[in-house]
């Protein structure tokens, strides 16, 4: 890697790794970061309106205020993370300078820049971004991302895109892991990424990173579905501050995470909860976010 | 030799991954009736120690694996799992299983950007390997029976008290085998 040491890269990755089996989620103050942390949260995701309301607002969404996140760092002992538009390298920056855990390159927010994405490597600070299918995901960890995450709809508590993503990056990644190696050229051409990073998934029958699932995730069984479909933790966003009973549910996710296959147990866990969010169905939206970056 | 390995959550498939390629089996312990399984060692990994702690609590998990490390089961704690098993935690009311005598302070080297990789001495081993991730050191011992196994820098990040090692440092994400292996011979002898 080019600014990047390759050893601060693989700290990046590893970091992702000691997430893996757990669920991040979306606060928008210090109180809801420490109900998340009781909850069983492995990570925060500190920003100012969760996106059910940057939907609801319209308008122009940017990073949040530092004093806002750092006042989140100060609340919890577990990593926090923040969200820099799309190409914004400065707000990335802004992130570096105090210290974020991880930055996400998220289409939730408005992006600064509608063709090229940030140059992750030249960070020390890592970087998750969302992926709607293989080829995306290459391209951004090419760029320097040490964790993918699913590009489902945000703030809609709609599990149809999340599911969409991971089940075509499965079936991308089978794919290339039964062709031949001579195949594999033309395969990285097709993906418009370096072939060795097409070699690595033949090789291994995985992203060279994490893989969370985020985007619509709503209910302990969606957490447990995507699970089931091999995502290696879930992210969580307004379906948690926006449902009844925040603690609840957010504890109920967790356990499900950790549980995804317990089928009795997920039953347990799902009752109760009290009103999970509205959600708002794929058709009824105007603003596909997952559009957002290629 | 079967060993338990605490999968509620973190890097728990990595430290499986190390030990089927050493030919040793593993089961994943994720609620109470996996404990019902026999294991003849157990692994606490890496991961965030108040998801586990919590996870150990309400999935029943917690006093059978307490009384277990109590009655000599060997335990290799990595990183979080060192947190786990501390009696004590620096500026923190919290203790977990409180089953090593040790004070250690969490997120010790600060925020990710304070994550390193480096060698140093292992007691009895030699140089090994060592990477940090948002890793706690031990600040303080109590009482004379606990070992040091290693130092970075004058801090304290590996130690042994009976059939209990705990290290601040993640051996599961390195290429190096010898320190599941010196884990893995306390498990020998003890079942022996």
């Amino acid at each position: 890697m080019s600014e990047m040491s390759e050893d601060r890269y693989t700290l990046n990755k590893q970091l992702a790794q000691m997430l893996k089996g757990g669920v991040i989620m979306d606060v928008t103050t210090p109180e809801q970061a420490k109900i998340a942390q009781e909850a069983g949260a492995c990570a925060v995701m500190a920003l100012e309106r969760i996106p059910a309301d940057i939907r609801a607002a319209g308008g122009v969404s940017r990073m949040s205020d530092p004093k806002m996140i750092k006042g989140i760092q100060e609340a919890v002992s577990i990593p926090v993370m923040a969200k820099c538009r799309i190409g914004h390298f400065v707000e990335a920056q802004v992130l570096e300078a105090i210290e974020i855990d991880y930055i996400d390159e998220s289409e939730v927010l408005s992006p600064a820049d509608d063709v090229y994405h940030i140059d992750k490597r030249g960070f020390k600070v890592p970087f998750v971004c969302g992926a709607k299918d293989l080829g995306e995901a290459l391209r951004r960890i090419n760029e320097g991302a040490s964790m993918i995450r699913t590009k489902g709809e945000p703030g809609t508590g709609d599990i149809v895109q999340a599911v969409r993503h991971m089940r075509k990056m499965n079936s991308e990644i089978a794919k290339i892991t039964s062709m031949r190696a001579d195949e594999l050229f033309e395969e990285a051409k097709q993906l418009a990424v370096p072939y060795e990073l097409v070699a690595y998934v033949h090789d291994n029958g995985r992203l060279p990173v994490v893989n969370f699932a985020a985007g619509g995730v709503a209910t302990p069984a969606d957490a447990a579905l995507m699970m089931q479909l091999g995502a290696e933790g879930v992210f969580v966003g307004s379906g948690i501050f926006k449902s009844g009973n925040p603690a609840k549910r957010a504890a109920a996710i967790v356990k499900a995470v950790t549980n995804y296959s317990d089928s009795r147990l997920i039953a347990e866990l799902s009752e109760d909860l009290g009103e999970a969010m509205v959600g708002i169905n794929e058709q009824e939206i105007e603003l596909l976010m997952a559009e957002r970056g290629k | 030799m079967r060993i338990g390995v605490l999968a509620v959550q973190g890097a728990f498939a990595e430290h499986i991954a190390k030990l089927n390629g050493m030919g040793v089996d593993c089961i994943e312990l994720r609620q109470r009736a996996d404990l019902e399984q026999c294991f003849d060692g157990l692994i606490l990994p890496g991961g965030e120690s108040t998801v586990q702690g919590k996870l150990l609590r309400e999935l029943q998990m917690f006093e059978p694996l307490r009384d277990r490390i109590g009655q000599g089961l060997p335990v290799l704690a990595t990183c979080a799992g060192l947190i786990l098993l501390a009696q004590r935690i620096a500026d923190d009311e919290t203790v977990w299983l409180g089953t090593l005598p040790v004070c250690v302070r969490r997120n010790a080297y600060g925020r990710q950007l304070g994550s390193f990789h480096t060698e140093a001495q292992m007691e009895g081993i030699g140089t090994v390997p060592m990477t940090f991730i948002r890793a706690p050191y031990v600040e303080s011992l109590f009482g004379a029976d606990t070992q040091i196994l290693a130092r970075v820098d004058g801090r304290i990040v590996a130690v042994q008290y009976g059939n209990q090692i705990g290290v601040a440092f993640h051996p599961e994400l390195d290429e190096d085998d010898r320190i599941h292996e010196m884990f893995l011979r306390l498990c020998r002898q003890n079942s022996a």
